[in-house]
């Protein structure tokens, strides 16, 4: 079975480690936040100026000045700091966030991504995308492997504009968690339920496949 | 004004000398932050060919959505303008003139410009399509872009207090974009919720200096909420 949002959400947060500085994106980046484990300190960094962010607030605490990138309402924990957008991405682009975890509609073999735009489609903007691939050593996309006609999403070369050139190094998608390097996607672990063949059938950038591939384990 | 009052009383006082044609930068993200009166003074002057940078469109009723709708903007130079579908449908027109420019990249171009440095090498865009026609250089192994800074005839900005030499505090994420625009704009208009006598803001708590700031105007603000998140109270 393919992983569920939740799932996918679920298998990233084990990548999280004490102490680390994350900036989840939109989408299901963001749901990593229910996922980090007990006892676990993560410190989540919101490009529009907050290090430390907290859940939803209540009614109560609802305040129009405090929001994520998402542009949600959101409260801060204890500890946290509110800054500027250049301080904000002197951090990201400075390194200094040890992890980062967004969304693409493509990448390719020498770790291009594609995230922002679709010629002819909507155009919205790349945000601070471009500069947290670009910024980040650490960085994990999530992604579907597959459009629903099971065209690949992981590919020789990027189709669409890139946010990104040769910056992405890992992989975790509904099916697979793949590691980008040498020229190719590596496949390090599989789906609960899913066979290596379907994983080769929906990869068109070339794969290296193991000969023992584990299952992923929540 | 004498010395250092920057206080102005009207709208009128607090944006006076923009005309048609000008550069301007306006604070916020999404509508965090963003100065919401003297935006609606924009649309009651009428002033128009405006070049706008701001990270974000408004909504379609709100922030600059209210000057796109009334075409006074030709050019807009953003990062994300998702939530306005006026703006998306005057840039497919070819209406308007769109320079989507990566978030931290906006953020240093306006940083850059208030500090007198004219350009700077990011990693930022290269190899996409925001790199062409722009100077690359490798330096130590790795690819840049050279990207030019910003700056502009007004900057529009909200902070949360200033006293009335113009020293600034900014209040929470509404802070963003505001403190780099208030250095990049020949004229720095502030918006702001309180205005206090000097020394009663602690020096070690401001945020932007009163040296950057030209006028300052208090008002009350909608503070329109685009994503109303809320967890239910226990």
């Amino acid at each position: 079975m393919a992983l569920s949002r939740e799932q996918l959400a679920q298998r990233v947060a084990k990548e999280l480690q004490d102490g680390f500085y994350v900036n989840l994106g939109i989408g299901i980046p963001t749901l990593v936040a229910n996922y980090i484990p007990q006892g676990m300190q993560v410190m989540l960094q919101s490009e529009n100026g907050l290090l430390g962010m907290g859940e939803f607030p209540t009614e109560e605490t609802l305040d129009a000045d405090l929001i994520n990138a998402g542009k949600q309402t959101v409260t801060a924990v204890d500890g946290a700091s509110f800054f500027s957008s250049a301080e904000s991405f002197a951090m990201i682009r400075g390194g200094h966030v040890d992890l980062t975890v967004l969304g693409a509609f493509e990448v390719d073999v020498n770790g291009s991504i594609a995230s922002w735009m679709i010629p002819g489609k909507l155009i919205k903007g790349m945000g601070g995308a471009m500069d947290l691939v670009a910024g980040a050593d650490n960085i994990i996309v999530t992604m579907m492997h597959a459009d629903k006609h099971g065209n690949s999403k992981l590919l020789p070369v990027c189709e669409l504009p890139l946010t990104g050139y040769g910056c992405i190094k890992r992989v975790i998608t509904d099916l697979a968690f793949l590691e980008i390097k040498d020229g190719a996607f590596h496949l390090l672990e599989r789906a609960p339920g899913v066979s290596v063949e379907e994983i080769i059938a929906k990869t068109a950038g070339k794969l290296v496949v193991p000969e023992h591939v584990e299952e992923m384990k929540f | 004004m004498a010395g250092f009052n920057k206080v102005v009383q009207s709208y009128d006082q607090a944006l006076a000398g923009l005309t048609d044609n000008m550069t301007l930068m306006v604070g916020g993200f999404g509508l965090c932050g963003i100065p919401e009166g003297l935006i609606n003074h924009m649309v009651t002057l009428g002033v128009t060919g405006l070049t706008a940078i701001s990270n974000n469109a408004g909504v379609d009723d709100f922030g600059l959505g209210l000057l796109l709708k009334q075409r006074q903007i030709s050019t807009m130079i953003a990062s994300y303008v998702g939530e306005n579908a006026t703006f998306e449908q005057q840039m497919l027109s070819g209406e308007l003139n769109v320079i989507l420019t990566p978030q931290g990249t906006l953020a240093e171009k306006i940083r850059a410009g208030g500090a007198g440095i004219p350009a700077f090498f990011t990693a930022t865009g290269y190899g996409t399509p925001i790199a062409e026609g722009k100077e690359t250089r490798e330096i130590k192994g790795r690819h840049y872009v050279l990207e030019e800074s910003l700056t502009a005839d007004f900057a529009l900005i909200r902070a949360w207090k200033a006293d009335t030499m113009g020293n600034l505090v900014f209040r929470k994420t509404a802070a963003n974009f505001n403190p780099m625009m208030a250095t990049a704009g020949k004229i720095t208009v502030v918006e702001v919720e309180e205005i206090v006598q000097p020394g009663e803001l602690d020096p070690n708590h401001i945020h932007t200096p009163g040296i950057y700031v030209d006028r300052v105007i208090q008002a009350t603000f909608e503070k329109r909420i685009e994503q109303r998140t809320v967890k239910s109270a226990k």
